[in-house]
């Protein structure tokens, strides 16, 4: 087989990890959002809630948890009379956003907290309540703070897809390993990875810095 | 100007840890009148400001504003409590602030710096907002820079925006917090002329931490010199200044005009 013909396989696969990419990045920045405000809530139900969040999913390993909610999950529902087997692709994503969303939320902490005690001050002489305070001044400006961190959490999730292809999920590395059980060709398949992956982190990286240049426009405006 | 008066501080305390800031202060500032409080740093007027803002609790005594306590609601049973932050939500609405670093907004525009809060707080329309705005725009003198963003200003520039934005709220008291002393000298006299027209046009009631000495006494109805937490001295510009009673306010006035 030339190594050609591995192509369209792997584009599928590639195909498949991007969007896995994608929706994972998406739902773990809303997770990061919810609980990294969460943590600093005054309320101590959803401030508990969140740090257990973060520190559980911080400190357990992603592929454990992958392999917890696509085959220990169905048969702990059983037992609870749930269905709730989940298909390759929602167990894939979701254990992907939880874990993205767990780092995520101490970076949103981080750059909430580290908006200057002026600009509060300014909000409470202009009357806004601490909610409008956090959505209109703090998380605005808390935005830009965060972009590089999540710009690497995003590379870091698109590597870490290669773990779904564990559970059968095909994927770029699930094809990848298709394709060398059935050649044996391990160097030309295996480089063919490394530098597919390594494109699509190259391109993510550019979206990402497109991103935080966008978010960050009112700190570059010209006089 | 009426006699009654709008702010009152009645022997209120305020410590930071072991030190104390505000030493049994009374004070009284009448409606429309305009206070400036000189002193040297540490006096606590700048405190002063901090706690009618409601940027700063109190530990005694009662802050009073418009003949209702700002610090405490009254029980059904008439006794004083902590106010709740429902009260001084309410309370804060009489209030503006200018601040001596501007904190203006710097993710919004100049024009979205001043209707922000008119839309959000208030709600008003985004039309009569932005009416409101133009309108203070024009007044500080910066009508052409709306859609700016505040790093492309100059100090002074901020600052006057900051104006604005705080009188878009339309509060009865304006505090001005050292509103110069963060400008480079050649940017400073802009910004007393806007403070000056607001003082000769308004009925506003204003309070002014300053070091300009020479506007203070232009402006002020009153002057009020603050020494180690209290009121060492207080009177009309003319006299305050030309003719102190107290040694410490002679020596104070001395060192600030020798510099």
């Amino acid at each position: 087989m030339h190594w050609t013909e591995y192509l369209p396989p792997l584009m599928q696969g590639a195909w498949v990890t991007i969007q896995l990419t994608f929706y994972s990045t998406l739902l773990g920045g809303l997770l990061a959002f919810a609980a990294g405000i969460g943590k600093i809530s005054s309320n101590w139900a959803i401030k508990g809630v969140s740090v257990a969040y973060i520190e559980v999913f911080r400190g357990t390993s992603l592929l454990v948890q992958l392999f917890w909610l696509y085959f220990a999950l169905p048969i702990a529902g059983m037992a609870i009379g749930l269905d709730l087997r989940l298909p390759p692709v929602v167990a894939g994503v979701l254990a992907l956003s939880l874990n993205i969303g767990a780092y995520g939320a101490e970076v949103v902490r981080g750059a909430i907290q580290s908006v200057h005690k002026d600009q509060h001050e300014a909000a409470r002489a202009l009357n806004f309540t601490p909610r409008q305070t956090l959505w209109t001044i703090t998380i605005p400006q808390a935005i830009p703070e965060m972009m590089p961190s999540f710009g690497n959490l995003a590379v870091q999730n698109l590597k870490d897809t290669a773990l779904v292809s564990l559970i059968s999920l095909g994927d770029l590395t699930f094809r990848a390993e298709q394709i060398r059980n059935f050649t044996q060709d391990s160097t030309t398949i295996y480089s063919m990875l490394l530098v597919t992956y390594f494109g699509m982190a190259l391109v993510l990286t550019a979206i990402m810095r497109g991103l935080e240049a966008y978010v960050s426009r009112w700190r570059v405006a010209r006089s | 100007m009426t006699d009654e008066p709008i702010i009152k501080f009645d022997k209120v305390i305020k410590r930071f840890g072991d030190l104390t800031v505000l030493n049994e202060l009374d004070f009284e500032v009448k409606k429309g009148e305009k206070v400036s409080i000189i002193g040297p740093s540490g006096s606590g007027k700048s405190t002063v400001l901090r706690i009618l803002m409601t940027l700063e609790g109190i530990n005694g005594g009662v802050v009073t504003v418009n003949g209702e306590p700002l610090w405490h609601e009254k029980g059904p049973d008439g006794t004083l409590k902590p106010a709740s932050e429902a009260h001084l939500h309410k309370m804060r609405a009489q209030l503006g602030m200018v601040f001596q670093q501007f904190n203006l907004f710097p993710h919004m525009t100049v024009l979205r710096n001043i209707t922000e809060a008119p839309v959000k707080v208030l709600g008003l329309s985004k039309q009569e907002a932005r009416q409101r705005a133009e309108e203070l725009l024009e007044l500080v003198g910066l009508a052409d820079q709306a859609q700016k963003y505040p790093h492309q200003l100059s100090g002074g520039q901020q600052q006057r925006v900051g104006i604005a934005r705080a009188l878009a709220m339309r509060p009865n008291i304006l505090l001005f917090d050292e509103p110069t002393s963060a400008l480079d000298p050649e940017l400073v006299g802009e910004v007393l002329n806007v403070i000056g027209k607001l003082a000769h046009e308004h009925d506003l009631t204003m309070l002014l931490v300053t070091h300009e000495m020479r506007f203070a006494r232009e402006i002020s109805d009153r002057v009020c010199f603050f020494d180690q937490g209290r009121i060492r001295e207080e009177g009309a510009p003319e006299e305050l200044f030309t003719d102190p009673s107290e040694e410490r306010t002679r020596e104070f006035l001395q060192a600030v005009l020798d510099s």
